[in-house]
Parts: structure tokens; C-alpha cells; sequence
């Protein structure tokens, strides 16, 4: 404590300062003990894992600028309080060195924080050119159809959809009544993104990742999951009245679980449609890939809606 | 000796005696004092309207599966809460209302250049945004398509009815009245300044409305222009934003967004600019930097109609790093007016009456907005953030924080002018303080339900997110900027029932507005002061320190000399040799 004698007015402010330092230094160590995430996921993908990397990073550096601008702020605000009626302040009004200086200074923040940013989302919408898994994802007013292609011989043509209609109040996403959009552990899975009819936003909080949903627009990503659990997810573009139900769940399994949960749901699947979903599977099989399957499903889907 | 260069008074005042009075006045006049104060009025009732939509809405979320509105009408709250805020509220408050009223004034001009467009432009707004509004009391109620209207969302099968139009009627109307203003600030910059007011010796509010009114001129004929083809998608058989005619849906997000975020700047710059005539003067200093404040506007200007793709960055198809990158190099300018800011109060003297206390607060929320706004810039971390409450906070910070504490500062500071009473100052200051607690009350913890994943625009959501306590605290916040805005009503009607008369000059300003008496005659000035900085009734009222004694002083100073006797004689009659 470095609170000596002081001229009596001064020590109130001092007072009331100190705890207010501790208060601020311990919740600063206390955050350093637990690496602060800063009220965001981890990610539960690699990609975004690297978005939380890069906004850990952007966070210290904002939190720090904002710091030292309040700062100043506050100091002036303290500092140069009128304290009698007729205070006239010298009347400087530039300075060029320093402004040119406090100029530069944030051009090169923003340089660097453009570099970070561009080598992240580089990583990020990075396809790769072999996915294990590839789901069309259909999104519509209001649900959504995961259709599944494996290029690598797992079990072809599974549909999981949105079932019944939007109920007035909403479930837990991971109620039973939204579809699930089941993906292997440890595998990269390319989402193939596309909307029937207004623009919607495919959005998976704990993978730190949405894309919009939109018509005649498809989109492309991956995700390459690192950590098993079930996670909520929700559109997240505005599409019309019952846009907050139009809830789904992503379960990630390991490869094993993943390749016998796909073969179970195409024989149940199989077994409830009969010769449609027979005829979508013996089509995609024959398929030389996840391109031509893609493409196959596109044709349908052209027809169909 | 006098400074006063004595003028004739204008010819024909005054003029009040004569004309209509009332009501009659009201819809007859040209003047842009009166049509300033209607412009100021209308907006402030849209705002409270739409408070009140914000309020229902906080009173929704506080709980989970709430049913106090029904989905349906929540939509349209939202839609319109948006919409009200965004054309009718913060844009004609600021160009219509305060631009309207003071830039005239501040310029020593005795009216806008075309007095009979500016009324047209009034008229179309009135009428324009009442046509939004009576959307609630058609069939199938107002448009619920949110403010951004996305096609094909807003197209005839999916927002069917008679709202949507009034809609889209709504912001081709007030879109004129917004671009004929826009042309009528530039011309009266350009043409009306009085003798001696160079661009450079403009008030930095000027500056930045003359700045506002080209971007206006930019950004507003493309949105008129997005939605006439959006009403002939409707109604006509086109298939412009519609992909089974072959049109292309995204071409309504870029149009849209090529107006959106000069928008956002056009609602920034004027609240700017009032933030820098408040420091000044509450600081009795000339505002710091005041070139790089104009450049710093230019630049912003200049980048906003570059950088309307970092809405769509999850649309996957727009080029990710180079609209991150012009969107980042906004913070440099922004940070530069930052800086001049704080350059403004250092050394300053400070007095922290309501019009002050409310730029402060604009410096201290607006930062905070900024910063999440870097982040937002950074596609990655946009992925993960889009259309969520993180994303609606930092735009109610940075749009509330310059729209509400930068406006307000302006209505506490002009408001002297405009009415010839005082507001009370100590009502002033408590919803001042009841409005700063209550901002980050109800936005701080929007930014952590956002990183939780809660969408916007959801009427609600199921107890399992653990969305609750944070959605409840934003809640008591929004009640608390309700108060707020509750006090200031009630400050203005206590100025009504039991005026305290304002002098010409209360604060002791530093710009020609008050050069003349509270509220102005029916041609703003009998006089003006001789015009040799860009502080002219500060020179005026304090010949001893003028920024030109100042450089005298410091000149002298360095080469060793006495600071000369009688310097500010020396100092005016050598601006006034300048000029010449």
C-alpha cells in the first residue's frame, strides 16, 4: 500500500480507489489462471477452434486499445474539471507530430489485425478435396433435410428431416421433434448449404460457424469435429413467422458409432419408404463419388421442389 | 475598439407579425426554422413510438416460451422498431430536424437555399412515415420482414397484404424527402456562407452535415431504386430478386447493403458533428485537430461506400478480405476523431452540464460499440456472431450511442436556441444517468447471449438455452432507458409550462447560431460578428483568447521576444487581412 499521509481532501478518492485496483487486478489474475474465453465457445471444430484463437486474440488487443482510450478519457474528464467560474485554458488547438502519430499507430494495428484475420479465414474455408462425409443440408419455411452421401462406402441416401409442423412454444433443439444432423468424430464432413425458398441462416454456436441459406445459392464447408456431444443449433437469418422454432441439433459420434448409425437408419429408412428410398440408394451407389452424388441430388431436388 | 462589423438589418423582419399564426403557420411555412422544429418533433414521436415497440419486445424475451405477443406481432415489432429508428428517427432527427434548423444558422445564412423543397421534404416525410405506420391497421398488419426486407422474404407469396406496401411506399417517399434535404444542405454549404466563412472556417456540425448530404445523394437513390423493383416483383410480374423468374436474390442483399452502410455513417457523421460542438464549448477550447476532424470525415464517407459486403459476409459469395480490409481501415479516421475528441477536452476547462455529460457519454459507449465493430469486421469471427444479439449490440451501441447520446447532447445544447427557454438541468442530468446505466444494463449482457448463440429476431426461445437471466437483465436496462427517455419528456414539458428564458448565448458558444437571440427572428440575424476563425462569437466575446493570441503568444515566446501588448488588435486585424 503505498497510501502515506495526504493533504485531507485528497484521501476519498484514494480511498475509494483502492479496493476498486484490487477489485480490478484480482479479476484480471483470476481470468489469466482460467484463459479467458471471453464468453465464447472453444469450438468444437477445428475451424473453430482457430475463429476462438483468432477472437481470444483480437479481444486482448481491443480490450487493451479500449482501455488506454477510456483511460485517457477518463483522466481529462478528472483532470480538467472546471474548478472556478472564470478558468480560461490556453487556447492550443493542433499538433501535428502527434497527430500524425495517433494516426499511423492504428494503421498498423489494423494491418496486423488484417493479417491474423486473413491466414484464420483462409483456414477456415478451407474445403478439403477427399471429405469423409458429405450432407446436403436443405433448409426451408421452416425445417430442414440432411441428405447423406458417403463417398467412402458408408451407408448412402439417409434422410433426416424436420417432421412435423413448428409447435407454438419451443423445445430444447435437441428435442426429439427438430431433425439431427449426425457427423463422425475426427472426420471432415463437407456441408453442402442450399434453401428452398427464403434466405435462412445455418447457424451452430459451438462450432463458432453459421453461413446463410440461401436460393440459388450453394454453399460449400466443412467441419472436422474434435469433440463428441450433442449441439444446438438454430436458424439464424430471419425467414417469417415461426423463424424461432426453426430449431435443429448436431450429434457428433465416433467413426465407428457414426458408420453403424448410418446403416441402421438407411435399413429403417429403407424399410418405412420402400422403393423410393431404395431407388435413391441403388442411384447414389452406383455413383462414381461425392461429386456425382451431389450432383444427383441436386437434379432431384430441382425436380422435386 | 469594436470588433462589430455593423450590417444593415436584413431587410422585411419581422415578418412573424404578419403571417399566419398556429396551426396555419405551421403547414404554410418555408421557413427552415419551423420546418426544422416539425422535422424535430415528428422524429422525436417516431423514436417514442418505437421505444415503446423496444420495450414490448424486452418484455417478451424477459422470460422463456412468453407469450405476450404472439409471434406474429413480434415480427412486426421488430420490423418496426427497426425501420422507424433507422428512416424515420435517427436519419431526419439529425439531417432534418438539427441540420435543418442549424446549419443555416451556424453558416449566417437566413434560410436554406431552396425554402420551398425543404418543405416538400417535410411534407413527404410526414406523410411518408405515417404510411408505415398505419401498416398495424391493415388486414394482414404492418410489414414483418425485418428493416433489412431480404428478398425473396419480402416478395408477394411470402409477405403477402397490403403492410409490406405501405412499406415500400413509405421509404420511396421518405427517401425523396431525404435526398431533396441532402441536395438542399449541400447548396446552402456551398452557396449561402456568409461574408468571411470559409470552408475551412466552418463548424465541424456543417462540415459533417454538408459530408452527410453527399453520401445521402450516394446511398439513397439506390435504396429508392432496390425497392421500386422490389413493389414490381410484387405487383408487376418481374423476377428481379426472384430465382424461378431467373433473378438473383442476393442482388437485393447488395443493393440493399450499398445503401445500408453509408447509412449507418449517414446516421453517424451529424451526431458526430454535435459531439464536436459540445466539447468545444463546454471545454472553452477550439476543437483539437479541426483539419484532421474534416479529413477524418471525408475518409469515413469516402470508405463507407466500399465496404457494404461485410453484412454478407456468410452469404459466400462476396470477397471476404477486401471488404475486411476497407472495413478496418474505417477505425483509422474514426480513431483520429477519437483522439481530437480527447485532444479537445486535454487541458481544458470542464463543466459537466447535461449537453456535455451526454457527449461524454457518446465518447464512452460509442468506444466500446467501436472496438465490437473491429471484431465484427474480421470475417472468422463474423461467422460466428452473424445474426445474433452480439451483432445487435454492438450496432445499438454504436447507432444508440451516437444516435441517442450524440442527439441528445445536441437537443440539450440547441434546445435553448431553438425554443428560447432553458431545459432543467438537474431532470437533464438524471436521465442522462438513468440512460448511461441503462445502456450498458441492456446491451453488455446481449453481447454474452450472442457468443451463447441466441439468434436475433426470435420471438422466443426454450428455457434449456440458459438464455434467461441474461435476456432478463437486458430487460431491466430497456426499462431503465425508458425512464430516461420518460424524464427528458417531462423536462421538455415543465420548459413548456414554467420557461426559464435562455439567453442569446447560455453557454457560451463558439458559433454563429449564437450570434443572434433565442429563439432567432424570422431571417435569423440583425448582425453578424466579423468572421476570422472558426470560432467567430468566441473571438467576439473573448477577444484575449483567440487562437490566432494563442499562435502569437507561442510565436513570441519561442523566438525569445515579450509577448506583445495589444496582440489581440494584431491577431484580428490580421485574420481579417487574411481574408482579404
Amino acid at each position: 500500500m503505498t497510501d502515506g499521509p495526504r493533504p485531507a481532501p485528497r484521501r476519498p478518492i484514494r480511498r475509494r480507489l483502492v479496493p476498486l485496483l484490487a477489485v480490478a487486478g484480482g479479476a484480471l489474475i483470476l481470468g489469466g489462471c482460467q484463459a479467458p474465453t471471453f464468453g465464447a465457445f472453444r469450438g468444437a471444430t477445428t475451424q473453430g477452434h482457430d475463429e476462438f484463437k483468432l477472437w481470444v486474440g483480437l479481444m486482448i488487443a481491443g480490450l487493451v486499445v479500449a482501455a488506454i482510450v477510456w483511460g485517457l478519457i477518463f483522466f481529462a474528464l478528472a483532470r480538467y474539471r472546471r474548478r472556478s467560474g472564470d478558468q480560461m485554458p490556453r487556447q492550443f488547438h493542433e499538433n501535428l507530430p502527434i497527430e500524425i502519430v495517433y494516426t499511423t499507430i492504428p494503421i498498423l494495428i489494423v494491418a496486423g489485425i488484417f493479417a491474423f484475420t486473413v491466414v484464420t479465414e483462409n483456414e477456415i474455408d478451407a474445403v478439403s478435396s477427399h471429405p469423409a462425409e458429405i450432407v446436403h443440408v436443405l433448409a426451408y419455411r421452416w425445417g430442414w433435410r440432411f441428405s447423406y452421401y458417403s463417398p467412402q462406402g458408408r451407408a448412402q441416401g439417409v434422410r433426416i428431416e424436420t417432421s412435423a409442423e413448428p409447435r407454438l412454444l419451443a423445445q430444447p433443439a435437441t428435442s426429439k421433434q427438430y431433425p439431427q444432423l449426425v457427423i463422425p468424430l475426427g472426420e471432415t464432413t463437407r456441408i453442402v448449404l442450399n434453401s428452398a425458398d427464403v434466405v435462412h441462416g445455418f447457424y451452430v454456436p459451438e462450432f463458432n460457424f453459421s453461413r446463410l441459406a440461401q436460393p440459388g445459392v450453394t454453399n460449400r464447408f466443412d467441419f472436422t469435429p474434435t469433440r463428441p456431444g450433442v449441439y444446438r443449433g438454430q436458424c439464424s437469418t430471419y425467414c417469417g413467422l415461426y423463424h424461432s422454432e426453426m430449431l435443429f441439433s448436431v450429434r457428433v459420434l465416433p467413426a465407428p458409432k457414426f458408420t453403424a448409425w448410418l446403416a441402421s437408419e438407411q435399413s429403417s429408412q429403407a424399410a418405412a419408404a420402400g422403393p423410393v428410398a431404395a431407388k435413391t440408394t441403388a442411384a447414389t451407389t452406383t455413383a462414381a463419388g461425392g461429386r456425382a452424388a451431389v450432383e444427383t441430388s441436386s437434379a432431384e431436388r430441382g425436380a422435386g421442389s | 475598439m469594436t470588433l462589430i462589423a455593423e450590417r444593415p438589418a436584413l431587410a422585411g423582419h419581422p415578418e412573424e407579425e404578419h403571417g399566419p399564426t398556429g396551426i396555419l403557420k405551421w403547414i404554410t411555412s418555408t421557413d427552415h426554422k419551423v420546418i426544422g422544429k416539425s422535422y424535430m418533433i415528428t422524429s422525436l414521436a417516431f423514436f417514442c413510438l418505437a421505444g415503446i415497440f423496444a420495450v414490448l419486445m424486452r418484455t417478451q424475451l424477459a422470460s422463456p416460451d412468453n407469450t405476450i405477443v404472439s409471434q406474429h406481432t413480434y415480427n412486426e415489432l421488430f420490423t418496426m422498431h427497426g425501420s422507424l429508428m433507422l428512416y424515420l428517427f435517427a436519419g431526419p432527427f439529425a439531417f432534418g430536424g438539427l441540420a435543418n434548423f442549424f446549419v443555416p444558422l451556424q453558416i449566417g445564412a437566413p434560410d436554406m437555399a431552396f425554402p420551398r423543397l425543404n418543405a416538400l421534404s417535410y411534407w413527404l416525410y410526414l406523410f411518408g412515415g405515417t404510411t408505415m405506420v398505419l401498416g398495424f391497421f391493415t388486414v394482414g398488419g404492418a410489414a414483418d420482414f425485418g428493416w433489412v426486407a431480404y428478398a425473396p422474404l419480402s416478395d408477394a407469396v411470402n409477405s403477402p397484404g397490403a403492410g409490406p406496401d405501405m412499406w415500400i411506399v413509405a421509404l420511396i417517399l421518405t427517401g425523396f424527402s431525404a435526398i431533396f434535404t441532402g441536395v438542399n444542405i449541400i447548396t446552402t454549404v456551398f452557396y449561402l456562407r456568409a461574408p468571411g466563412l470559409t470552408m475551412f472556417r466552418m463548424p465541424i456540425f456543417t462540415w459533417n452535415m454538408m459530408v452527410t448530404g453527399l453520401l445521402i445523394l450516394i446511398a439513397f437513390p439506390v435504396l429508392t431504386a432496390a425497392v421500386v423493383m422490389l413493389w414490381c416483383d410484387r405487383h408487376l410480374g418481374t423476377h428481379i430478386y426472384s430465382v424461378s423468374g431467373g433473378g438473383v436474390p442476393v442482388l437485393w442483399q447488395n443493393l440493399f447493403w450499398f445503401f445500408g452502410h453509408p447509412e449507418v455513417y449517414i446516421l453517424a457523421l451529424p451526431y458526430f458533428g454535435m459531439v464536436t460542438e459540445v466539447l468545444p464549448v463546454f471545454s472553452r477550447k477550439p476543437v483539437f485537430g479541426y483539419r484532421g476532424m474534416v479529413f477524418a470525415t471525408i475518409s469515413i464517407a469516402a470508405l463507407s461506400t466500399s465496404v457494404w459486403a461485410h453484412h454478407m459476409f456468410t452469404t459466400g459469395v462476396v470477397l471476404l478480405p477486401f471488404f475486411s480490409l476497407m472495413s478496418y481501415l474505417i477505425a483509422v479516421p474514426t480513431g483520429l476523431k477519437f483522439f481530437n475528441w480527447i485532444g479537445t477536452m486535454w487541458r481544458g476547462s470542464l463543466k459537466f452540464d447535461t449537453p456535455m455529460l451526454f457527449a461524454v457519454g457518446f465518447l464512452i459507449v460509442f468506444l466500446f460499440g467501436g472496438v465490437t465493430g473491429i471484431f465484427l469486421a474480421s470475417p472468422p469471427i463474423d461467422f460466428a456472431t452473424h445474426d445474433t444479439y452480439f451483432v445487435v449490440a454492438h450496432f445499438h451501441e454504436v447507432l444508440f450511442g451516437s444516435a441517442v447520446f450524440g442527439g441528445f447532447a445536441g437537443f440539450y445544447y440547441w434546445y435553448p436556441k431553438m425554443f428560447g427557454r432553458m431545459l432543467r438541468e438537474s431532470l437533464g442530468k438524471a436521465s442522462f444517468w438513468f440512460m448511461f446505466v441503462g445502456f450498458w444494463v441492456t446491451f453488455m449482457p446481449q453481447y454474452l447471449l450472442g457468443l451463447h448463440g441466441m439468434p436475433r429476431r426470435i420471438a422466443e426461445y426454450s428455457a434449456s438455452t440458459g438464455w434467461t437471466t441474461l435476456n432478463r437483465i437486458s430487460t431491466v436496462g430497456a426499462y431503465l432507458l425508458f425512464v430516461a427517455v420518460a424524464i427528458m419528456l417531462v423536462n421538455v414539458y415543465v420548459s413548456w409550462r414554467r420557461p426559464i428564458q435562455a439567453s442569446a448565448n447560455p453557454w457560451d458558444g463558439h458559433t454563429l447560431e449564437w450570434a443572434t437571440s433565442s429563439p432567432p427572428p424570422h431571417h435569423n440575424f440583425y448582425r453578424l460578428p466579423p468572421i476570422r476563425s472558426e470560432r467567430p462569437v468566441w473571438d467576439y466575446n473573448h477577444p484575449e483568447h483567440t487562437v490566432h493570441k494563442y499562435e502569437e503568444e507561442r510565436r513570441a515566446r519561442r523566438q525569445g521576444e515579450p509577448v506583445p501588448a495589444g496582440a489581440v488588435a494584431g491577431a484580428t486585424e490580421r485574420g481579417a487581412g487574411e481574408e482579404r
